[in-house]
């Protein structure tokens, strides 16, 4: 790795640490409803609307009211959206005229923005129309992540909660999260985009007349971007307006706006460590859970980066060497612009955030470089992950982390004064369990009926299944894109797949905290394991990596990692 | 589940006014009074007769002009209608074959060029849309324009020298040269060499 690797992520780090204090005290007072002054000119919008929707902001719910309403909000988002693609050929805003989108990828969209995967087997530019793009896809990427959100901040409740059977209000939840958190941050994001040239407009496409004449005249796809872009990030959605997503131009013109799009990503899970921290009372235990994050995800991105400036082996007569003129490295799939560093970086952002935009094409990364990604979502998307979704899981990590040591010092596993007993344990085995069923089955599913559309040969082509399953599941949605997954056959097996891998998991978590809510909060004393020191960061690493490897290693060693070493062995 | 119905509905129904309809064109009418040029797609010429936009590139072939990277986008290159990548992974037999006819072409349109060939100029981009090339792949088509252009290979350093962006605030994304702002500065000191002339 060159020098100025080490300057990029020390200082994505540096500013992504800076922004965690202030942004999770923030979160934790919009969500505990104590606004802060700037945040009170909305104050009588969120009390009309809950008056107009006939909304007791004081009446709290039980975890089944909470999952129920949750399941009833996300179902009528579902429906919206495919009736937005269905019915887009007679809806205005659309000066391409395109017609009703396919049933099945239709239906693998809808539930694809709702369950915040954002997996796209279509391609943006020559499918959607405008209003379907801002109506239908724009709306989910607020809506899904107030719900990971929500869903978060219920489970937070159950720790700081006793002798109590209420987890707080599912629509004040999702209100106050988009109304005070998501919403100013989209705009002012969007701001910062279009002032680097990301486009926003409702112009039919623009054709050109090139100069130094091609043999094809150009037409430019046009849009309304800026907006959609900005939540597409901040929501750790993914899903690109264009086809070539964040690598499009108009979507991230300058390495500014890429460095802007890869803090986004993170900065709402990262935040939310501390606002974790912060309404258990114990800021520690947020930050030891982001040193865990940090840790795996600085070890990732710098064996991404050096996988790929080695560049690719198999071409001579080709400079692929770094220098001030240029990138060198693996160039094919990636802008020049971003070169290898910021390319690889961003790859592994977006699969260990679930995010899933990609500003490189993941499917022409190095075997290696190829593994970072595919291992960051196989480990169930808690290093920062999803927004709520990555601080869930990973306190579902957190909580097996700490029975085991449990097991290892004989003692009840106790967390935040809170005993971890058999029904947690239940929930937590099925969530971890989930997952992994819904990859390797599907994987071989797929492998049996699906492999008409695996586009690269050898063990790349497993990848590029095992990669379409596992992004599916932990809701990440970048692909291995070479595999032509718009067959009705990959748009049901992936719907059905991310439809249980997010609110199957969710149900999981809000039964658990309904639990967790109910019980007495224990007294810390000196035969309680301390869960914020350096020991137990370790601890929950290896956890992690131990349930993750010993789950897809078979896997990784039959696809990437066999082609590396078939690759250095032609070379 | 009745008692749920009506939040459910009209909440759904009044957020996805604000972030679907409110939002967006509160952003589309703060980018038109700010930003009207970049909200448009940066093009460049003039109305009705748009040569391009600064951040799109174009299929140049003719080789009297600075070629931009490959790009496989579908039905031709840089089908700005149709963005993305190749695909094809680092052990594909058809990368391999589509890397080795592009070094084949550039060293047939410029044989005695003794420079190596940068990698940027033989792999497709990301988006297929790519405006960029490296300065390395610059420098390396000089000596191919200048004997087909009559001019010095100083001139077109120069030229190119010119239209060297840095990376952002020295680190960020890496040095580059636009490929169309180049070949649009190309040809005005060729009009300005043959009216010297």
């Amino acid at each position: 790795m060159n020098p100025n690797a080490y300057l990029q992520i020390g200082l994505f780090m540096g500013i992504l640490l800076l922004t965690v204090k202030p942004l999770g005290s923030y979160m934790t007072q919009i969500m505990d409803g104590r606004l802060p002054k700037f945040s009170r000119l909305l104050y009588p919008l969120e009390k009309a609307m809950y008056r107009g929707c006939g909304i007791e902001a004081t009446t709290e719910m039980n975890w089944q009211q909470y999952a129920g309403a949750m399941l009833l909000f996300n179902l009528l988002g579902m429906i919206a959206v495919y009736a937005l693609q269905r019915l887009q050929g007679l809806l205005p805003l659309n000066p391409q005229a395109f017609g009703a989108v396919k049933s099945d990828t239709a239906l693998n969209t809808a539930v694809s923005f709702v369950t915040n995967t954002n997996w796209q087997s279509y391609a943006g530019e020559s499918t959607m129309s405008y209003l379907t793009q801002m109506l239908g896809l724009t709306v989910q990427n607020f809506l899904s992540a107030a719900t990971g959100l929500a869903v978060a901040i219920a489970l937070i409740r159950g720790f700081t909660r006793h002798h109590q059977s209420t987890l707080g209000n599912f629509w004040v939840d999702v209100t106050r999260s988009i109304l005070y958190l998501l919403l100013p941050l989209a705009l002012l994001l969007a701001l910062l985009f279009m002032s680097q040239g990301v486009i926003q407009n409702f112009s039919a496409y623009q054709p050109l007349h090139p100069l130094p004449t091609p043999q094809h005249s150009q037409v430019l796809a046009m849009g309304p971007v800026a907006s959609q872009e900005a939540i597409k990030m901040l929501g750790t959605n993914g899903g690109g307006f264009f086809n070539a997503n964040s690598a499009h131009p108009y979507e991230n013109p300058t390495p500014l706006t890429n460095f802007i799009q890869m803090i986004t990503i993170f900065l709402i899970p990262a935040a939310l460590c501390y606002t974790f921290g912060q309404m258990v009372g114990d800021t520690r235990q947020g930050w030891a859970i982001l040193a865990a994050m940090s840790l795996v995800f600085v070890v990732m991105a710098w064996a991404a980066i050096g996988a790929e400036q080695q560049g690719n082996p198999a071409f001579s007569g080709v400079d692929q060497s770094y220098s001030a003129l240029q990138a060198g490295g693996n160039m094919e799939g990636k802008e020049t612009r971003f070169g290898i560093i910021a390319s690889a970086l961003f790859a592994t952002i977006t699969t260990a955030a679930s995010c899933g935009a990609v500003n490189a094409m993941h499917d022409s990364f190095t075997p290696l470089g190829g593994l970072v990604p595919l291992g960051l979502i196989q480990l169930g998307e808690v290093i920062f992950g999803g927004v709520g979704a990555g601080l869930y899981g990973m306190l579902i990590m957190v909580l097996l982390a700490v029975f085991i040591a449990g097991l290892m010092i004989g003692r009840t596993p106790e967390y935040l004064g809170k005993k971890i007993e058999a029904f947690e344990m239940k929930m937590i085995s099925l969530s971890i369990l989930i997952t992994p069923l819904l990859i390797l089955v599907g994987t071989a599913l797929a492998l049996l009926v699906g492999k008409a559309s695996i586009f690269n040969p050898g063990p790349h082509g497993l990848s590029e299944v095992l990669y379409a399953l596992s992004s599916a599941a932990n809701n990440n949605g970048s692909a291995f894109a070479g595999l032509a997954a718009d067959t009705p056959f990959y748009n049901i097996l992936l719907a059905v797949v991310m439809g249980i891998g997010r609110f199957g998991v969710i149900i999981l978590v809000l039964a658990m905290a309904g639990s967790l809510a109910r019980k007495q909060r224990l007294a810390v004393t000196v035969g309680s394991l301390p869960t914020h020191g350096l020991l137990f960061v370790v601890l929950l690493i290896g956890v992690i990596i131990i349930v993750g490897a010993l789950t897809y290693l078979p896997t990784l060693v039959l696809g990437p990692v066999i082609e590396q070493l078939l690759m250095l062995g032609h070379s | 589940m009745k008692a749920l119905l009506r939040p459910a509905l009209s909440l759904f129904l009044l957020l996805s006014l604000i972030t679907g309809v409110l939002y967006p064109l509160v952003v589309t009418a703060i980018g038109q009074l700010f930003f009207p040029q970049q909200v448009a797609g940066s093009l460049m010429g003039s109305q009705g007769q748009w040569l391009g936009s600064r951040l799109i590139g174009q299929a140049v072939t003719d080789p009297r002009y600075f070629w931009g990277r490959p790009s496989a986008t579908a039905s031709y290159p840089d089908n700005a209608t149709a963005s993305g990548g190749s695909n094809l992974g680092p052990s594909n037999p058809a990368l391999l074959a589509a890397v080795t006819e592009r070094i084949t072409a550039l060293r047939a349109a410029d044989p005695d060029n003794p420079l190596p060939i940068p990698v940027d100029l033989v792999t497709a981009s990301a988006s297929g849309l790519d405006p960029h090339i490296s300065p390395a792949a610059a420098y390396y088509q000089i000596n191919r324009i200048a004997k087909l252009r009559h001019l010095a290979p100083t001139q077109l350093q120069s030229l190119v020298q010119a239209h060297l962006q840095a990376p952002q605030w020295g680190i960020l994304g890496e040095a580059r040269v636009n490929v169309l702002e180049l070949n649009l500065a190309l040809d005005s000191l060729v009009a300005s060499a043959t009216d010297k002339r």
